[in-house]
């Protein structure tokens, strides 16, 4: 019997949105105190490859990039399930964007693969701080993995063929791709939901030593494609958005009844959209 | 850290981020026009209008890419792109592009780019863009800015990219100054669709796909349109009505339903829901939900906390209806009413109801 | 196999924290357990810290911790609907070297604290919730069982500081349920604003703080207090109440919030910032006579899981993470001596614990809460009346002043029996003692 799927997931550490606001006199971002946590959407990537070790075996490998605090997030992974955890960490990966953020994964995946070759790659859809959704489709690309993004399901691996064949999500359906490994999976969101670790997991993940590796140790070539460096692309403004000048017009009827109101409520919509009741009286079946 | 806003550059830099001699031949704005089953998304047109501007402010050109099998369709879809303003459509036919797969799809956007140079590549943030547009930039080395929402040329002519940022909390500007082409991606609907000219043409180049079927790995085996399921339809949903906690308990998720369907619409939920399993997953809405653009979303009993409300502000009209007035869905629906939803849901039913029932029997 | 170690501290406030620095500190092997995502991330924002306690475990606390300012300026008010007469104590003085108070956000202080548990070699685990104790046959404890899968894991001692709800101990029969009338409620709300803003309208510079404490009508008739913290760059604005008062009462409590909010003293103050972080807490008042049993066979109770909370002066971190420090203390002696730990050994924290400054200001003031739950002319006339009085004496109009003293004194009559007067103030001063 062949041994089981080496898997790596790529994590990122991001900043609580919900934590996030603009100070409403002097206009700044509120950041003090942020908490951080993993991005949600790799959360789906991570129980997906803990699925597939529950069932064929093998290795759950986290990996993020991310400066020293990032330990956290992986350490919260390991208490998930995940085996083992490295940090990839250099002041020379400061200020990179989805290309260099690739190369430098791709350096570290490379490695983590020297040992045993790595047959498959999880990231997340996309991240809620860049969320641009690049990074995997970047992994794939730089590694030659075959790439399969937006994955909804994986019903069925074959290790000994090795081929893979997954749902993807397209536009106006689904899709059902065959691939060989090794692949990188983007994994859909609201896919599944990850598990508690047990007890011995979280206590295992509280001691672990998180190894952490700097570019030299990642095996990175080419300095010049890391970080700031390496990155094409150059924020050169960040700025608050304007908040929606008027807040929701309320709807009231004189007599407060919920009929009266509810029948304000339908003028008021089809006026502000007169374009509206033929969408609407060409969707309705007569109810 | 991927684009994670850093601190702006300092001003010193910018002698580094001068473009390469080789790079300046790179001209005009291509937009990829997504074909798909025969049909184009309408995203493409929504792009190549907006590319007109971006095209008309560096006097250049404006080009359509498309990619798809010799069928009609395709021809199709190369006539239209001039209606909505081309100048010239760059064409690759062939059976390998049938379906969509990630490696032909990307061979052929990266050989036209090499041998045709534009200055600026547009795709749709469609699944399938957001698929092809990572794989092309990494593969052409360059700059790659996902989900615009605004797109201007600065005074050293390059493309300024504003993208929303930390779950929408900020905005931020992206420039590639170095590299080319300077892509990004932008949202469905997030762009104004100009009108078609229908007697408009242009110049049509067709180039050849050079790759076998036995090279390409990713087999299609299937495609399960939704149509034949009973998914959800939330993301291209003309009208959704979703409910949230005020919903209270789980058989009060009828209310919302018996809603959507007088109005034809999708219905869907906050997290919570599908958390304490009352929903499915795919009707969630939100930042790890879908994101939705409809014409019409019904709030009901949702708080309006900022990851439901990434996915859906995008919506034109916003009617929410919270018992309490200071709940944040008021700070950006555009239209509210305080009170129990337990209640006005089904008066909202049943106005809809008669208001419709007048309407056709009058058309 | 379960795991065991030599001490298992169940939560991670202000009592797990220094019990747990304590322990490991002396060599033990220590596993903590939080059910927050992280420490503090279950508290409620803005605090009083009181310097002492911290630097019993912590000397060279200021270092290092997050404070947000030093508290310069007590103001004592007592409102009635539109008005408030006051005290107010400001001094220079308190702009010392190692101020006695700070204002801090617990969020970041218990993070903080938390941090310097792990440095000195405690294991913590979060997002953990304890469901129960482990008992040998004997009834001893020893060990805990939590919320995950294979969840039990063994200790020679149990240090049960899970805070007000002290559910593990209750559910355990170790102590007994908590009593609507000696538990109060307490909402609190964090208002944002420039520094600079605070500054200017509490009269600061530096690092310095007000705090503001306010009884009277506010609270609607029922037992409980209201009060204003300046922080950094917000101000922490909160309500208490007795539970059974809210009960009787049906006032909601974030009504109430709003209110206090509203209030022609309060509101000027708190006007064009941004509130954020709404929460809502649990205070356990019963004072001396409702601390139960703190140590039994395996087991010890500290902080507000043993009701250890002086409510009269808003102390409860202190006591906590002295009565943290002191049960640590025990443990420590105990293990180095070779002892079991059994009731009698760890009878000495009792011991400990009246020796202190936490069960004997507790007991000073053990009649307090009685009074207060059942007279409540404290919150509803008194406040009236006193407000009136001294309008009544600032309003310049002509009216002699005897004749105003005695229309005084006759409000106070017609409202309240002398006899009841009377007997309020000897109740009063009797549970002050
Ligand atoms: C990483 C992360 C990702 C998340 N992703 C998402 C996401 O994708 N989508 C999402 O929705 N959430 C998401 N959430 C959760 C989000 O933060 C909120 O908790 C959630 O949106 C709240 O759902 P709600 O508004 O239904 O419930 P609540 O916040 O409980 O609000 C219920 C509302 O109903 C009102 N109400 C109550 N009774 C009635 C009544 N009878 N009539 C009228 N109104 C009534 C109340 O006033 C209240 O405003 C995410 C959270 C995190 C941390
Ligand atoms: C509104 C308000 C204002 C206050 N202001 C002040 C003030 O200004 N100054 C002051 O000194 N005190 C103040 N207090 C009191 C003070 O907050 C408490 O006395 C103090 O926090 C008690 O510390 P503790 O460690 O005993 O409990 P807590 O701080 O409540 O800590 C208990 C911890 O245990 C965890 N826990 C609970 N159950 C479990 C379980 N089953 N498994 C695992 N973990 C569990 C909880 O998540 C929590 O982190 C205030 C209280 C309130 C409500
Ligand atoms: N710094 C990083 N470290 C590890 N993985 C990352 C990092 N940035 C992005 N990823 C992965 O790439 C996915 C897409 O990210 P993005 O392109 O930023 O939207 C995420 O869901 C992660 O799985």
């Amino acid at each position: 019997m062949s041994q089981g799927p080496n898997m790596v997931v790529c994590i990122k550490q991001v900043p609580d949105s919900a934590q996030i606001s603009v100070h409403p006199v002097t206009n700044t971002i509120m950041r003090q105190g942020v908490p951080t946590i993993i991005n949600p959407y790799d959360l789906f990537a991570l129980e997906a490859a803990l699925k597939l070790r529950d069932q064929l075996g093998g290795k759950v490998t986290v990996l993020t990039m991310g400066p020293p605090m990032a330990a956290s997030a992986l350490r919260k992974a390991l208490g998930h399930g995940a085996d083992d955890a490295i940090l990839l960490s250099d002041r020379f990966f400061a200020g990179a964007d989805t290309l260099a953020t690739s190369y430098a994964l791709t350096a570290a995946i490379n490695k983590i693969g020297a040992e045993r070759p790595v047959d498959i790659v999880f990231t997340g859809k996309q991240t809620i701080d860049g969320d641009t959704a690049q990074v995997g489709p970047g992994i794939a690309r730089r590694m030659g993995l075959n790439q399969l993004t937006y994955v909804s399901a994986i019903p069925s691996i074959d290790l000994e063929a090795g081929e893979i064949s997954v749902h993807r999500r397209a536009e106006g359906g689904v899709q059902v791709l065959k691939t060989k490994l090794p692949c990188l999976i983007t994994m859909l969101e609201a896919t599944n939901e990850l598990r508690r670790g047990s007890l011995p997991d979280v206590l295992r993940a509280e001691r672990a030593e998180i190894k952490v590796w700097n570019a030299e140790a990642a095996g990175v070539e080419d300095l010049g494609k890391c970080g700031m460096k390496g990155s094409p692309t150059k924020v050169s403004k960040v700025f608050a958005p304007k908040p929606r000048a008027e807040k929701a017009k309320m709807i009231t009827a004189e007599d407060g009844a919920p009929a009266s109101v509810a029948a304000a409520a339908v003028e008021t919509l089809l006026d502000a959209d007169p374009r509206l009741l033929s969408v609407l009286t060409k969707q309705t079946t007569v109810a | 850290m991927a684009q994670a806003p850093a601190a702006p550059p300092a001003k010193g830099r910018k002698k580094t981020e001068e473009l390469p001699e080789h790079l300046k031949a790179y001209k005009n704005v291509w937009v990829f026009v997504e074909l798909e089953h025969g049909r184009v998304h309408p995203v493409s047109w929504e792009l190549l209008t907006e590319g007109r501007k971006l095209a008309d402010a560096l006097g250049v050109d404006l080009c359509g890419v498309v990619l798809g099998p010799k069928a009609e369709g395709t021809e199709k879809a190369v006539a239209e792109a001039f209606h909505y303003s081309a100048n010239r459509v760059y064409v690759i036919e062939d059976p390998l592009l049938a379906e969509y797969r990630n490696e032909p799809y990307t061979k052929a956007m990266t050989d036209l780019v090499n041998k045709h140079k534009p200055e600026i590549l547009m795709l749709g943030a469609t699944t399938l863009g957001r698929d092809l547009a990572g794989a092309v930039a990494t593969t052409l080395q360059t700059g790659l800015t996902a989900d615009c929402t605004e797109l201007a040329i600065d005074d050293d002519k390059s493309l300024a990219a504003t993208r929303p940022t930390f779950g929408g909390s900020l905005l931020c500007t992206i420039m590639t100054r170095a590299a080319r082409p300077q892509m990004t991606t932008v949202r469905p609907r997030v762009m104004a669709m100009g009108d078609p000219d229908r007697g408009r043409t242009g110049e049509v180049v067709r180039e050849p796909l050079d790759m076998a079927e036995e090279s390409i790995v990713t087999k299609v085996l299937d495609f399960i349109p939704d149509s034949d399921t009973n998914q959800a339809q939330l993301a291209y949903a003309d009208i959704v009505v979703a409910g949230g906690m005020g919903l209270q308990r789980p058989e009060n998720i009828r209310l919302v339903v018996d809603l959507a369907q007088v109005l034809g619409a999708e219905y869907g939920c906050s997290r919570p829901l599908v958390q304490k399993g009352w929903m499915t997953a795919d009707r969630q809405i939100g930042q790890t939900g879908k994101t939705i653009r409809p014409r019409l979303y019904i709030a009901c009993g949702i708080s309006g906390a900022i990851q439901h409300r990434v996915g859906s502000e995008g919506a034109d009209q916003i009617l929410a209806i919270n018992m309490d007035p200071n709940a944040p869905i008021f700070d950006f629906a555009h239209h509210g009413i305080v009170g129990d939803v337990l209640e006005l849901l089904p008066a909202l039913t049943e106005a809809f109801r008669k208001r419709l029932a007048v309407d056709r029997m009058a058309g | 196999m379960t795991e065991h170690f030599d001490a298992i501290v169940v939560g991670a406030g202000p009592a797990g924290n220094s019990a747990a620095l304590v322990m490991a500190r002396a060599g033990l092997s220590v596993l903590q357990i939080e059910r927050g995502e992280y420490p503090g991330a279950k508290n409620v924002q803005g605090a009083i810290l009181y310097a002492n306690a911290v630097e019993q475990v912590i000397p060279d606390f200021r270092d290092s911790a997050p404070l947000e300012r030093h508290i310069i300026e007590q103001r004592m008010w007592m409102l009635d609907d539109h008005a408030y007469v006051g005290s107010h104590f400001r001094s220079d003085t308190f702009n010392e070297q190692r101020p006695n108070r700070y204002t801090i956000i617990r969020a970041q202080f218990d993070k903080w604290f938390s941090g310097k548990v792990k440095e000195a070699g405690a294991l913590l685990i979060c997002e953990t919730t304890v469901t129960g104790l482990l008992r040998d046959k004997k009834g001893k404890v020893i060990g805990v069982k939590v919320d995950r899968d294979d969840g039990e894991v063994t200790a020679d001692v149990v240090v049960l500081a899970d805070g007000v709800n002290a559910l593990v101990g209750s559910r355990a029969g170790l102590r007994p349920e908590l009593k609507p009338q000696e538990v109060a409620l307490g909402v609190k709300e964090t208002i944002f604003m420039p520094r600079e803003t605070i500054d200017a309208r509490f009269n600061l510079k530096g690092n310095e703080g007000v705090v503001i404490e306010a009884a009277g009508s506010i609270t609607a008739g029922m037992t409980g207090t209201g009060f204003l913290y300046t922080n950094g760059d917000s101000l922490s604005v909160g309500i208490g109440c007795l539970i059974s008062d809210f009960a009787k009462s049906q006032v909601r409590p974030y009504f109430l919030l709003e209110r206090f909010k509203q209030h022609p003293a309060i509101a000027p103050l708190i006007a064009g910032g941004e509130p954020k972080e709404y929460a809502a807490h649990m205070l356990p008042e019963g004072g001396y006579n409702a601390v139960p049993q703190v140590h039994g066979d395996g087991w010890v109770m500290a902080g507000d899981a043993a009701q250890l909370l002086n409510a009269m002066h808003r102390e409860g971190s202190n006591l906590a993470m002295t009565s943290g420090r002191l049960a640590a203390e025990t443990i420590v002696a105990a293990k180095k001596e070779g002892k079991p730990m059994t009731a009698a050994t760890l009878k000495a924290y009792r011991k400990a614990l009246e020796d202190s400054f936490v069960l004997r200001d507790l007991k000073k003031y053990r009649r307090l809460p009685k009074i207060l739950e059942t007279n409540k002319h404290f919150f509803t006339d008194y406040p009236r009346l006193l407000t009136n009085a001294a309008e009544t004496m600032l309003r310049v109009d002509g009216v002699p002043k005897r004749d105003k003293e005695r229309a005084i004194m006759g409000s106070f009559r017609s409202t309240r029996k002398l006899r009841g007067l009377m007997t309020d103030l000897v109740k009063l001063g009797r549970a002050w003692r």
